[in-house]
């Protein structure tokens, strides 16, 4: 037993600096940790804090990011018993270990499997690099690895290539890839973030299943504590390339020592189950006012064509009937998974995609073109990049003034300076240019520019996604002050439950391009009624729940595409609240 | 295949087009067949011979009965009568085509069996000293003009190895392969460098960015060696961009390559297209133009379906 409790890995003192040697930046300063046999490490921090740096140095892949272990040691216990040194081990060595005794899951199945070669050709090349397998019998150990992580119909499955399988499906082939050769240690590099929440509630089901088959050792990356809750052995904590924490899950979860755990278990969004709902809604105010944005039976199509004449063959029903209305100074969140129809609706909402048919009436409709006053503006999730690079801050917020034919006056600059002050963006930004700014600055700067023209409606889509989560949190406060302080209305589009719980007053859940349930927030996420909101909420990891159980599902999602002319059946609504109403399913 | 035939409904407006303003065009250039043949004697022609000579070539009439008699003589395969070589125009390209296409091959043949590895090797050592080697080669081979290249390397091996290249009448490919390649090898070298240079240029960069992809970080942490990683992994993701130039520069090429017939006296359709303009043989400029346009046609759909064989994400049909 003795030699048996020898680490897998031992990292000690390791460095690792990026760029050439004589202008190098050290962004991990001397890491040590070791990681038992059978054990699951979870890495946490936000981005830059060099978790993955750490991790990916373990097999030297960390070279070909540009990387350079500068000093330190890691050691890595082989099948064999022996020990070998990876900071020093040479390349024929390196490529021994790689795929064969550390396997590696990476944050994007959708670019992380090659496009030109089938799932089948890119799995057999794990088993014909390290297991010197070739044809008939690599493809048979090509189909059982498939078969291993879940994947139905694996024979078939084989011979398709990426682009042909959805994100889920993908991911599961990356660990059937990562897995193929047995290793003893598998590095899951934010596995999940790219994910829908059912379906990463899927993977992690996945992960721990096999972890319990075989016996290996994980390291396991992530930004969000309540996720590794359910899988973590123990827990390291990085910040700024240095570990602030590390020891046993229920140590760090129950009695966090450093002030920089405690924030990432605090101040960040944990879902509750809408115990901790916006009570501030517009909705329980007398007399209703009237909404500012009324959207009726809103469908949107996107006609498909095929055979020789381009006949329409049918149709891809991305949104189908959803109707809501939005009152001032309310947060309306739509959630759903990828493909829901949640971003069209948003984008129908701001008259990006245009509506087959559907009603909208927008408060401050009158607005005539000319008029300073506009009624719906948005703000969407990747902040790198809706943000034009070549144009200042200055000619950024004046964009949307320039679009209604003002012209860009003393009044408008005073605007200008006031709303970055408000945003919390020094003053002199006004010069300056995106790429100076950090991410989170740079989503403060785009709603900035949301609320250059005065908006009643404000589409969030996505908004808070691509942050970390401090930085989350803080946008997330903003968001709220500004609501209170220009009583702007919310079509807050997210996947993200915990957040959703943080801003929503009201929420409506989308499958398959419809409502299926709606209401307030509180109502919705502490008592879904639909088989679909209960699927959903029950799959978001949360640090309460982290000894359950979640069973694995191999359903694929329905097809949105239709024959010509049909028109689904009008949808039976069900009371189950004041306001809380869901879709009876037939 | 519904794709391939949805392209080829296309192919007869594209030729329309292209013939319409290729007739207007020649025949605004000043001066008629006549002078252009008789040179300062047609100024003796007697206004019934130049009358007569009109008919013959069939230009006394308007410019649209022109086009619309030429046009119909299309749909028989007749695209009239070369004046300058007193045969049939489609025998005088057909004549002048294999050798164009030969050169056009070769030439391709070269450029990417120099160019590609070389961008790979440029793009496997980024911003170290070979690459640098390789960037500047290229830049030179690019910049430098062709009858440059080929007079310095008909000067090497004349002079510095006693070789000269194969001169004397052009012998088909089928007559004698030996002689013939004898003949082609300097010229298609020749086109081959600018062209080389410039498929080194875009597999460097496509590579470096395919280098980058997060599946070639997935195919090295599954433990493949480096030259897997390159040429099984990188390297079909980089060819899309390789492809596209080939097809253009191919294109370009199957027009005839004027300069490098001319230095090697070849007897190629670019020569053959010059003097039909100078001598203002309208049927000839006519239907080597349309002949020339319905290859760039062919060659741009070759490379789209080559997309498609590269990529599984391309999907012509229903498109």
């Amino acid at each position: 037993m003795a030699t048996e409790m020898k680490p897998i890995l031992s990292v000690r003192d390791l460095h690792v600096s990026f760029g050439p040697a004589a202008s190098a930046k050290e962004v991990v300063h001397g890491v040590s940790f070791d990681l038992g046999v059978g054990e699951v490490l979870a890495i946490v921090g936000e981005s830059g804090s060099g978790k993955s740096v750490t991790a990916l140095s373990s097999n030297r892949l960390i070279d070909y990011a540009g990387g350079r272990i500068t000093s330190g040691k890691i050691e890595l216990l082989r099948a064999d018993g022996s020990v070998l040194d990876v900071t020093s081990a040479g390349k024929q060595e390196l490529t021994g270990i790689r795929g064969a005794e550390i396997g590696v899951i990476f944050q994007e199945p959708m670019t992380s499997l090659n496009p030109v070669l089938t799932i089948g050709t890119q799995i057999e090349e794990s088993f014909r690099l390290h297991r010197g397998l070739t044809g008939a019998q690599a493809r048979v150990a090509a189909r059982d690895a498939l078969e291993r992580v879940r994947i139905p119909d694996a024979e078939r499955r084989l011979k398709a290539t990426p682009n042909e399988l959805s994100g889920g499906m993908l991911q599961r082939v990356m660990i059937a890839m990562a897995l193929a050769c047995n290793p003893r240690l598998l590095i899951a590099d934010e596995p999940t973030t790219a994910l829908d929440v059912t379906v990463q509630a899927q993977i992690m089901a996945l992960l721990a299943e096999l972890k319990r088959e075989t016996g290996m050792s994980m390291i396991f990356i992530s930004h969000d504590i309540g996720l590794v809750a359910g899988i973590a052995d123990r827990v390291l904590v990085m910040q700024d390339g240095k570990v602030v924490e590390q020891g046993e899950l229920s140590q760090i979860l129950d009695k966090p020592q450093h002030p920089y755990t405690q924030h990432l278990l605090h101040a960040v969004p944990h879902f509750s189950s809408g115990t901790a709902a916006r009570t501030d809604g517009a909705r329980t105010i007398a007399p209703l006012p009237r909404p500012t944005l009324e959207v009726d039976d809103l469908v949107v199509r996107y006609p498909l064509k095929g055979g020789w004449f381009s006949k329409p063959v049918g149709a891809v029903h991305a949104v189908d009937g959803v109707a809501f209305d939005l009152m001032p100074g309310e947060t309306l969140a739509i959630v759903g998974e990828s493909g829901s129809g949640k971003s069209t609706t948003a984008r129908a909402v701001l008259g990006l995609v245009s509506p087959t048919r559907g009603a909208f009436s927008v408060e401050a409709q009158a607005a005539r073109p000319g008029q300073s006053r506009l009624p719906v503006q948005m703000v969407f999730q990747n902040p790198y990049a809706s943000l034009n690079p070549r144009l200042n801050v200055e000619q950024i917020l004046a964009e949307p003034v320039i679009a209604t034919g003002t012209p860009i006056d003393k009044a408008v600059r005073d605007r200008m300076v006031a709303l970055l002050k408000r945003v919390g963006l020094p003053e002199d930004s006004l010069a300056r240019y995106p790429h100076q700014f950090s991410g989170g600055q740079r989503q403060r700067l785009c709603i900035a520019r949301a609320l250059m023209l005065n908006p009643s409606v404000v589409v969030l889509d996505e908004a808070v996604s691509a942050l970390d989560v401090s930085v989350q949190a803080r946008v997330l406060e903003l968001l709220v002050d500004l609501q209170h302080e220009y009583g702007l209305a919310y079509l807050f589009i997210s996947h993200d439950m915990a957040v959703v719980e943080r801003i929503a007053h009201r929420v409506a859940v989308m499958y398959a391009g419809q409502i299926v349930e709606i209401g307030d927030a509180k109502s919705v996420l502490s008592d879904p009624q639909h088989p679909y909101t209960r699927k959903l909420i029950a799959a978001v990891p949360t640090i309460d729940r982290r000894n359950q159980h979640f069973e694995l599902d191999t359903r694929q999602v329905p097809s949105l595409v239709r024959p010509v002319g049909f028109e689904p059946p009008v949808a039976n609504w069900l009371q189950c609240g004041e306001d809380h109403k869901v879709r009876a399913e037939v | 295949m519904s794709y391939v035939i949805r392209r080829l409904r296309a192919f007869p407006l594209v030729l329309i087009g292209v013939s319409i303003i290729v007739f207007i065009a020649i025949r605004l250039v000043p001066g008629d067949s006549i002078t252009a043949m008789l040179g300062t004697e047609a100024g003796l022609l007697t206004p019934q011979q130049r009358d007569s000579l009109a008919i013959y070539f069939g230009i006394d009439q308007p410019w649209p009965v022109q086009y619309w008699r030429w046009f119909t003589g299309l749909f028989s395969g007749d695209l009239g009568i070369s004046v300058t070589y007193g045969k049939p125009v489609l025998s005088v390209i057909l004549e002048r085509f294999p050798l164009t296409l030969e050169l056009a091959l070769l030439a391709m043949l070269i450029a990417l069996s120099i160019g590609v590895p070389a961008g790979i090797f440029a793009a496997t050592r980024n911003e170290r000293p070979a690459d640098l080697g390789v960037r500047i080669a290229a830049m030179i081979g690019q910049s430098t003009p062709s009858f440059v290249v080929g007079l310095v390397i008909i000067y090497i091996l004349s002079a510095g190895f006693g070789v000269l290249p194969t001169m004397g009448a052009f012998t088909p490919f089928w007559q004698d392969p030996l002689q013939n390649l004898g003949q082609m090898i300097l010229p298609a070298i020749t086109l081959g460098c600018a062209f080389a240079s410039s498929v080194t240029r875009v597999t460097r960069s496509a590579m470096l960015d395919v280098l980058s992809d997060d599946y070639v970080r997935t195919a090295r942490s599954k433990g493949a060696s480096e030259r897997s990683v390159v040429w099984r992994h990188a390297l079909p993701n980089a060819l899309v961009p390789v492809v596209t130039l080939s097809g253009i520069e191919f294109g370009y090429l199957l027009g005839g390559a004027v300069i490098v017939e001319q230095i090697y006296a070849l007897p190629g359709l670019g020569r053959m297209v010059l003097e039909a303009i100078l001598q203002r043989d309208y049927a000839l400029v006519q239907g080597a133009v349309l002949f020339i346009a319905l290859n760039f046609m062919i060659v741009n759909l070759l490379v789209d379906l080559a997309y498609a064989a590269l990529d599984p994400r391309i999907r012509l049909e229903g498109r």
